[in-house]
């Protein structure tokens, strides 16, 4: 490598190579999880809908977990507005995500309409894990462009290709949704209040399943985060210092 | 018919929620508490959702191949490994633990 003679290159030098990691990143969350489209659309096209229904499913509504609600809540046999309401549920996250995600973009009011579709899990923690405002931006396009573009052809190959490949689970397909989900909150997990809050989420979320509505618990484990603050905030007040 | 009606309901919901978050006021933000609840949320939900993934089928919970398949991808962070790495490791021990007949 080159000797560096002023500061300046250094500084670009470096912001050259983080804007390469960065990349790397975004395209290894968009490429793995833009792949997964391909048991979304297996997925979908066994549930009895139509390769049109499934393919509107990936380019409108663009947030797997609600998706995959969806279309199993119809297989069960759920109503429109039922199945509707489970995979809203799972949908409202997302504005969690919005609420950090303009903060940290700062984008301009006229293009968050068009960001908006982009605001999901991978891209909110590619983006949330950036050091800078810069890499952030980076970090959010670059995994929002492929893993849409991705997500949308998989979806359609895997509606078309779901006669073909029989019996999905067999391939093991369904494990590379939470493997997908563990990837991206393993970074998050730094503090012991983060893990305290991962802990209670996970109770939470398996405690209620069985006895609540399909998609209620996981808005409801959401609570472990204020609940676990509560109790950050009292321990620190009876230490007295801090 | 229905398919439809459920599939435009969660369209447009789905993107109102996502717009919502994007739309509320910088200004609304700077409460040091409210910063910190906005980044402790999604470790809460990324959790919640690894979990039921994992473990439920339906609204019953289960102990099945997945949970191997999620073991192999807690191991390959551990060593650090690439995302895809990490999600195929999950997809080919899943398939794995299936094809010997057990989950």
């Amino acid at each position: 490598m080159a000797d560096r003679t002023a500061l300046e290159d250094e500084d670009v030098d470096i912001g050259g190579k983080a804007d390469r990691a960065v990349v790397r990143d975004a395209l290894g969350v968009g490429v793995a999880v833009g792949l997964s489209g391909f048991a979304f659309g297996v997925t979908s096209a066994g549930s009895g809908l139509t390769l049109l229904q499934t393919c509107a499913l990936s380019l409108l509504v663009f947030t797997g977990a609600s998706q995959f609600a969806l279309v199993g809540a119809i297989a069960a046999g759920g109503g429109p507005f039922t199945a509707a309401a489970g995979a809203l549920f799972l949908g409202v996250r997302n504005a969690f995500y919005g609420l950090r995600l303009s903060q940290l973009l700062a984008l301009p009011r006229a293009v968050r309409p068009f960001a908006a579709q982009w605001v999901i899990d991978e891209t909110a923690a590619v983006a949330l894990a950036q050091p800078t405002r810069r890499a952030a931006r980076l970090g959010f396009v670059v995994t929002g462009l492929t893993l849409y573009l991705l997500w949308n052809l998989t979806t359609v190959l895997g509606a078309l290709g779901a006669e073909a490949i029989g019996d999905t689970d067999a391939w093991g397909l369904d494990a590379a949704g939470p493997a997908v989900f563990l990837a991206l909150l393993a970074p998050m997990l730094k503090t012991g209040t983060e893990r305290a809050v991962a802990g209670l989420a996970v109770l939470l979320g398996l405690g209620l399943l069985p006895v609540l509505p399909a998609g209620v618990p996981v808005l409801l484990a959401a609570l472990a985060a204020p609940a676990v603050l509560w109790a950050d905030g009292r321990r620190r007040g009876r230490g007295d210092a801090r | 018919m229905n398919v439809w009606i459920a599939i435009g309901v969660t369209v447009l919901g789905c993107y109102a929620v996502k717009l919502a978050g994007l739309l509320v006021p910088a200004g609304a933000l700077e409460r040091p508490l409210v910063k910190r609840l906005a980044a402790l949320l999604p470790v809460a939900l990324l959790a919640a959702l690894t979990a039921q993934q994992t473990f439920a089928d339906g609204q019953t919970l289960v102990l099945d191949a997945r949970a191997a398949g999620l073991a192999a991808a807690a191991v390959a962070l551990m060593l650090r490994a690439p995302f895809l790495l990490v999600v195929a490791a999950a997809v080919l021990v899943t398939a794995g633990v299936r094809a010997m007949g057990a989950g």
